[in-house]
């Protein structure tokens, strides 16, 4: 007689924060096609060299192990996207998501320009049906280095009025930490308060700032989790 | 598809001669050896014979041998357990910064909660300890110095004899945590002159969940576990007799053919490594180029990052590491690779083999076959195109010329 055991469905909410962190690394057939056959890539050099975009976009640097090029071509008659390049340094599920949003950005006659620049992570987390939630972060460049491209079409094409500016706001004086900060922190798994200062040291010195850090804490784990711990 | 299994330095198999040692045990020998019968006392005398093998390999006493659940408890219950027996003398304790987390956490633990004074030593650009690094560090209150044996991820060796010289000549006690040297290098706790040292099972191709803390007579020491008093009343709890039976005849085993075995290793380890930097551009090889672990290869490619790296690998059927397994998980550059002073930029896209029983020519053929192209293809998804002489410290660009220049 043979018997195998079987995961369990977890019913409290902390037996399901223990049970994340058994989480299987393994993605889904969806991530693992985009990263095995990523779409929309330069096949050589000399197609990068002689690419002629309308707007190009990058975020990220090698030193933060994150980093990723966007470049796009835009029919102004419609102002909607129809063809985008991308390059990407970063784990497997970056490279997997950035090839997914060039896939939305493109398919179906292309997308609208003011539609793509409310793209959020967690679109591109949902078309890919499942990312493991400690690598929702690596589809967050995704939407900032499309937005850059976005914004520099709108430099180049003399829409200057359309640039949108992503502003941050200084939440620690001393420190110089920002909620950008704090919504890195969170969307990079951290949870409490605890958390958060392990991997920014908010609040460190300026201890007037705790209450709004444990409010921006909440309002991103709404945000980008549902509110789910 | 074929499996190469090059991540040895997480776990081994269990070796089958060891498995067969270990089989009666299960069913048939089951007695605690705490029991006053002639079941118990079967089992006793088991345990007493493992633990004179164990002695045997250490050149110890047996009393000294306690055996534990992991290295990563052998380690909490040197570095709390002398920590605790000695704070009245002093709460300071030494360790360098490319340890294991069984280390750094539990110092951190202590720093944090029990008061100790924790520094962490640099280590040169292979990741040795230097002794008069050492040295310079000890203070009148320093209790405990606990350097590793070998790296677990650049298979850098420690000199442990001469940096265990300079603890005794200061009458500080000295702690090496041996995970990745059981079995391979030379643990004569009378030759490297150490008070305690630290190996698991599930490196040297015993089971999981089993370790040994060597513990010299005479050494002050708090157990973590309290209970009926089991081994020396330094572990309480029933002992685990099959896996203890497993790990001594492993250790017992490795310790007879390591010369063999060693000799066979670094022969694949350095064709691995010659074949990937001379065929992969934009390489360089972590930690010492001879002073390394048999069977340890860690290489570092630019432009790309590990993980995918690992993926691809993954697809070929390959089985190595970014890092320790414990942080394969976590973005974040390794401490250790980072601590030899690369740049960040340089110290995502590295990439740990380490090589076992188990791996063949052919295996590493394979490897050096599929890398270039896996490593072309992320690189060309890659936006980064950095210079080494750019990013990385001069003398490692030196140390990258003059291996090309080698024949």
């Amino acid at each position: 007689m043979s018997i195998e055991l079987k995961p369990v469905a977890h019913a409290d909410v902390k037996a399901k924060k223990d049970a994340a962190e058994l989480e299987e690394w393994f993605y889904t057939d969806i991530v693992k096609d985009h990263f095995f056959n990523p779409r929309n890539i330069f096949k050589t050099q000399a197609e990068v060299d002689g690419y002629r975009p309308d707007g190009v976009g990058m975020v990220g640097s090698p030193a933060c192990g994150d980093m990723m090029k966007m470049w796009i071509k835009v029919d102004k008659a419609t102002d909607q996207l129809i063809e985008c390049k991308w390059q990407t340094f970063g784990c497997g599920s970056a490279i997997a998501s950035t090839s997914m949003l060039s896939v939305m950005l493109t398919e179906n006659g292309g997308m609208p320009v003011e539609k793509a620049l409310q793209l959020k992570p967690q679109d591109i987390v949902k078309r890919l049906v499942d990312l493991p939630a400690r690598k929702f972060h690596c589809s967050v460049l995704g939407d900032k280095a499309l937005r850059a491209a976005i914004n520099d079409y709108f430099r180049k094409s003399g829409q200057d009025a359309r640039v949108v500016v992503e502003g941050a706001k200084v939440i620690d004086k001393i420190l110089k930490i920002t909620d950008k900060d704090i919504e890195e922190a969170v969307l990079e798994g951290a949870v409490t308060l605890e958390d958060v200062q392990k991997k920014t040291k908010v609040g460190a010195q300026d201890k007037s700032c705790i209450p709004e850090v444990e409010q921006l804490i909440r309002f991103y784990r709404e945000k980008y989790f549902g509110g789910k711990q | 598809m074929k499996e190469i299994y090059l991540d040895h330095a997480a776990t081994t198999h269990v070796d089958p001669r060891v498995k067969a040692v270990m089989d009666k045990y299960w069913t048939e020998e089951f007695g605690n050896p705490g029991s006053f019968h002639t079941a118990g006392l079967r089992a006793l005398r088991a345990l007493n014979a493992a633990r004179a093998s164990v002695a045997r390999v250490l050149n110890c006493i047996p009393e000294e041998v306690i055996f534990t659940g992991s290295g990563t408890e052998s380690i909490n219950t040197a570095i709390k357990g002398v920590f605790r027996a000695n704070k009245a003398k002093g709460k300071h304790i030494i360790t360098s910064t490319v340890e294991h987390h069984a280390v750094l956490e539990t110092c951190e633990y202590l720093e944090k909660h029990e008061g100790a004074e924790i520094t962490y030593l640099p280590v040169d650009r292979y990741g040795q300890v230097k002794p008069e690094t050492l040295e310079k560090a000890i203070r009148p209150d320093t209790i405990l110095i606990s350097i590793m044996y070998a790296n677990n991820e650049v298979g850098t060796i420690n000199h442990i004899a001469a940096l265990a010289a300079v603890a005794k000549k200061h009458r500080v006690l000295f702690h090496t945590d041996a995970c990745q040297a059981g079995g391979v290098l030379d643990i004569d706790v009378k030759k490297l002159g150490i008070d305690l040292l630290s190996i698991n099972g599930s490196k040297i191709y015993a089971p999981k969940g089993v370790g040994i803390l060597y513990v010299r007579r005479g050494v002050p020491i708090h157990p973590l576990i309290h209970g009926g008093g089991q081994e020396f009343r330094m572990r309480s709890g029933t002992e685990n007799v099959p896996c203890i039976i497993g790990f001594a005849t492993a250790l017992e085993l490795a310790h007879q053919e390591r010369e063999a075995e060693n000799a066979r290793l670094t022969v694949l380890r350095d064709t691995l490594i010659k074949g990937v930097l001379s065929t992969v551009p934009k390489t360089f090889l972590n930690g010492h180029p001879t002073e390394r672990l048999p069977n340890n290869v860690n290489i570092s490619f630019m432009d790309i990052e590990g993980e995918a790296l690992l993926l691809y690998m993954n697809e070929h059927g390959v089985c190595a590491s970014t890092g320790s397994a414990c942080t394969s998980k976590s973005l974040d550059p390794s401490h250790v690779i980072l601590a030899l002073g690369l740049p960040y930029e340089a110290s995502h896209g590295s990439i740990r083999f380490t090589l076992g029983k188990n791996t063949t020519e052919a295996g590493i053929g394979k490897v050096i076959e599929v890398l270039p192209d896996i490593v072309q293809k992320l690189r060309h998804l890659s936006p980064v195109n950095l210079k080494m002489e750019d990013v990385l410290p001069q003398e490692k660009v030196q140390e990258i010329k003059t291996f090309q220049g080698a024949p």
